[in-house]
């Protein structure tokens, strides 16, 4: 450090992006909140080329590059294909949620591709990949995907 | 040896206020798929994707990979480039490279932007130094205002000069089907518009916007293949050159001048009124369309009002800027200079249907952004030496 | 095509809180330590192309903060948002593109100044995956179970990797994080998110990097040693995880394959001779490794037990410490680039490693490693 600067303390400034956002879902994604809300339902959209049904829902198939134009139901049960368990209330972590919190990647059945969500009504350490779950709905639904509360354990 | 570069298909999106029926991706994908259609290419056929936009104005960070289901980019080589406003032409310039350097036969191009998604003048805020522009500066008009205010008391310009530019824009506006404000309008409406930073009125500034357009450029090795008369980019430059507003020449745009000077001077071109065809600008106001053409060179400071007024830029005009109505008819940030950089090739080769402006040999496409920044392409529709 | 090399690296030290240093100041460290490492100055450059993140940094057009900084003012220039081997990528093909002939590269980040579970949270999906909460952290601990789960791979074996990585930084003056450490103080470490402990993750880091490409007409004038970019290649995944293989990595296995290709290489097993990798978490050094064919899938912690990726290994990885050491987000992968430049010419001091002809550089987009950049760069031409 240059002697000029020698015995200043360096300010911080503290700060804050504050920008709001409202992201449209677009027509392909309302269509999945709204079976899902109004008829706790999960759908999926099915590519007409290769046939695989993507959750979350997609609007054209990334691979084959054309629109997906199908749609079916998937199972409100899957499979645990990996997961993750917070120790620490990382600051991404809802309020509502404490830790531990874990987050499993999970196949629905009939579908092709896993989506992100809650694990709960289970211990970490019973956590196991390949375990079999179900989802467990939301008393009030909003049309988001917290309408699922969690998803836990097939008995 | 580095290749020579050619555009061989654009596409765009229908360009709107508000796109609720689709999200990012699947904005993205239209435009993509447009691209494709018109360069009859399939996904398989590209080698690279580069893709931009402006993150706080969709709040998405890298969205490079977040997009790839709609931009085809899974299994590719993706980069995003972004440098604000200019961010759609430094991305066209970003191609040129790539493609130029030899690595890549195909590279597809996007610029998007949903601009409804947030509060656009809170996110560009954001855009100036926290600790000393930030505190006292809001938004883009402020410094658009400056600009205007300066010039205007350099030389002489009125309000009234500056409206004949947006009434320009609008009027050639109607002949694109794909901006976003399609109704002409009179001097006497720009000038009754409510005033929001002193000169400029509401009718002088650009829209917000919902958009995305996308562009695919091939080496020399298979352009004419795919495209009989492909756009052949010619240079490009850029400058962003300032930091801090106060460090601008305010009234004049510097870093047009530069590389405006740079470009032309590669290409070969002396008289740029008279050897240029067409211009699409990046001008997000109407004063830019006085100002920025004398620093670009077209004509010498303080004649842009003239030269406008006399219908000189109009379609028709000796030198037609802005047919596709430019940014004043439509502004999806991200997207904008790639738009120009397409419209630009879409003169080139001939398919600017209702827009075209004839035998368009030499064509110019810009970028503004930043902090008083520009980025340029010179496009021509013979191959370079 | 023609060749490039990188003719002048320079560095600031990696630190947790640069509270003295702005972007800038960073910015103008790197850069004229960049010049002095290539006998150049400012004037020699022709463009320049700056990497930053405009949510990392906090400021929209974030290039704005390091422009002047970085010498480009009145110069061609453009920023890469992403990791620094992105934007080195992308000075690459400007030199190779018959515009320009030198070509300045930089990357910064200052961790110290944000929330980076906030800032990765916000990578994903807005509509389907953001408010669940996740973040880096524990995105890449349902990686890390998915590829244990699959190899058989203990947290142990993980521990391994920062065990050797903070061991290396005790000789690397730019680290954060020089640590003699054992295997038993990383499992003792604070859990975050299982399986992954606190010394199985990278820390918050500040910290600049530069590096100059240049054309190979020009790669001989100045005073430095050229190291020649003999392969590069990048490829992206898709997005949402479960559209993946969490346990595998399908795009570094491309990359790499690609990159090889342009190099020539046939054996990289035989032929690379030093690897500096995105090691953001432990287990992702082996993992990497293995996608880039360097140990077979499941296999790279026995080799790594057995030595053989030490500084004075037969394979040496991350001599420098890696990202474990020190992960200066933005600028992380052109560190990557810088060290094994610095390797090749003999030139990286106390971490030298012996006899290095051939070294991989790699870097690191978005989640899980979604996207990877890899770089090999030669002694010779």
């Amino acid at each position: 450090m240059a002697d000029q600067f020698q015995g200043i303390e360096p300010m911080v400034y503290q700060s804050k992006i504050n920008v709001p956002y409202s992201w449209w879902a677009g027509d392909t994604a309302t269509r999945f909140f709204v079976a899902l809300r109004d008829e706790k339902k999960i759908i999926a959209t099915k590519c007409g080329a290769c046939g695989k049904v993507f959750m979350p829902p997609r609007k054209t198939c990334p691979l084959c590059f054309t629109a997906n134009t199908e749609w079916v139901d998937v199972s409100d049960e899957g499979t645990v294909l990996t997961f993750s368990v917070a120790r620490r209330q990382l600051a991404a972590i809802p309020q509502d949620r404490k830790v531990p919190v874990i987050w499993g990647l999970i196949k629905l059945d009939g579908a092709d591709t896993a989506i992100l969500h809650y694990l709960d009504e289970v211990k970490p350490e019973d956590v196991i990949i390949g375990m079999r779950v179900k989802a467990v709905f939301s008393e009030t639904r909003k049309g988001t995907i917290r309408d699922i509360s969690h998803f836990k354990p097939v008995k | 040896m580095a290749k020579r570069v050619a555009i061989v298909g654009t596409g765009q999106t229908f360009h709107k206020s508000h796109r609720p029926d689709v999200n990012g991706q699947e904005l993205i994908n239209e435009a993509v798929q447009r691209a494709l259609a018109d360069a009859n290419l399939t996904m398989k056929d590209i080698n690279a994707i580069l893709i931009g936009n402006m993150d706080h104005f969709e709040g998405i960070n890298y969205v490079d990979c977040w997009s790839v289901d709609g931009s085809g980019g899974v299994m590719k080589p993706v980069i995003k480039i972004t440098t604000g406003g200019t961010t759609g032409a430094s991305l066209a310039v970003g191609g040129y490279h790539m493609v130029g350097s030899g690595m890549f036969e195909k590279v597809l191009i996007i610029g998007w932007e949903k601009n409804s998604e947030s509060d656009t003048t809170g996110a560009i805020t954001t855009a100036f130094d926290p600790i000393w522009d930030r505190q006292v500066f809001a938004g883009a008009i402020s410094g658009l205002a400056a600009e205007a205010q300066a010039y205007m008391a350099r030389y002489g310009a009125s309000d009234r000069d500056a409206a004949r530019v947006s009434v320009r824009d609008r009027k050639h506006a109607m002949n694109n089907p794909h901006a976003q404000l399609r109704k002409e309008i009179s001097l006497e409406d720009v000038l009754a518009s409510p005033m929001l930073a002193d000169p400029i009125h509401l009718l002088d500034v650009c829209p917000r916007t919902d958009g995305a357009c996308a562009v695919i450029m091939a080496s020399e090795d298979t352009a004419e293949k795919i495209c009989p008369n492909p756009d052949w980019i010619w240079g490009t430059g850029a400058r962003h050159s300032y930091a801090y507003l106060g460090d601008c020449d305010w009234g004049r745009l510097t870093s047009m001048e530069r590389v405006a000077k740079e470009i032309f001077k590669k290409a070969g071109i002396k008289e740029p009124r008279k050897e240029l065809d067409v211009i699409e600008m990046y001008q997000p106001y109407s004063f830019a369309g006085l100002i920025w053409i004398e620093d670009m060179g077209i004509v010498g400071h303080g004649e842009g009002p003239q030269y406008v007024a006399d219908g000189n830029t109009d379609m028709g005009g000796e030198l037609p800027i802005n047919p596709s109505g430019g940014v004043i008819a439509c502004n999806p940030i991200g997207a904008t200079g790639l738009i120009r950089c397409a419209e630009a090739a879409m003169q080139v080769m001939g398919k600017a249907d209702a827009r075209q402006v004839p035998d368009v040999n030499y064509a110019v496409s810009t970028g503004f952004g930043g902090c008083m920044w520009t980025d340029m392409l010179l496009h021509g529709k013979k191959k370079p030496n | 095509m023609d060749r490039a090399a990188i003719i002048g690296v320079g560095m600031t030290k990696i630190e947790k809180s640069k509270v003295r240093e702005t972007f800038a100041d960073m910015a103008w460290e790197a850069v004229n330590k960049a010049l002095a490492d290539a006998g150049m100055s400012i004037d020699d450059i022709d463009n320049v192309v700056t990497t930053s993140s405009d949510f990392w940094d906090g400021r929209t057009i974030s290039c704005m903060a390091v422009g002047d900084a970085s010498g480009a003012a009145d110069k061609n220039t453009s920023c890469v948002e992403g990791d620094g081997t992105y934007g080195a990528f992308y000075g690459y093909t400007r030199a190779l593109s018959g515009s320009y002939k030198t070509t300045l590269v930089t990357g910064h980040s200052k961790g110290s100044q944000c929330i980076s579970s906030l800032i990765t949270n916000a990578s994903f999906d807005p509509i389907c995956e953001r408010g669940l909460g996740m973040d880096m952290i524990t995105a890449c601990a349902m990686q890390a179970n998915a590829y244990m789960n699959r190899t058989g791979l203990r947290p142990e074996d993980m521990a391994m990797v920062s065990v050797k990585n903070h061991g290396n930084a005790l000789k690397n003056p730019m680290a954060q994080l020089p640590m003699n450490i054992t295997v038993s103080d990383v499992i003792k470490s604070e859990m975050i998110a299982d399986p992954l402990h606190k010394l199985d993750c990278s820390p918050v880091s500040d910290g600049c990097c530069a590096v100059i490409i240049a054309h190979e007409s020009v790669a001989t004038k100045f005073k430095q040693k050229p190291v020649w970019i003999r392969g590069l290649s990048l490829c992206t995944d898709s997005f949402f995880f479960g559209d993946r293989d969490l346990a595998r990595s399908n795009a570094l296995v491309e990359a790499a394959k690609n990159a090889y290709k342009m190099a020539g290489i046939k054996d990289p097993k035989k032929e690379i001779d030093i690897v500096e990798l995105y090691d953001a978490f432990t287990y992702q050094e082996l993992l990497w490794l293995e996608e880039m064919g360097l140990a077979d899938y499941g296999k790279a912690a026995k080799l790594l037990e057995a030595g053989e990726f030490n500084i004075n290994g037969p394979l040496p990885v991350n001599p420098s410490g890696g990202l474990l050491s020190g992960h200066p987000v933005i600028a992380a992968g052109l560190y990557r680039i810088a060290e094994v430049v610095m390797q090749l010419r003999g030139d990286a001091g106390e971490h030298q490693v012996k006899k290095a002809k051939t070294g991989i550089a790699h870097g690191v987009n978005g989640l899980c490693g979604q996207s990877h950049c890899v770089w090999i760069l030669d002694k010779e031409r």
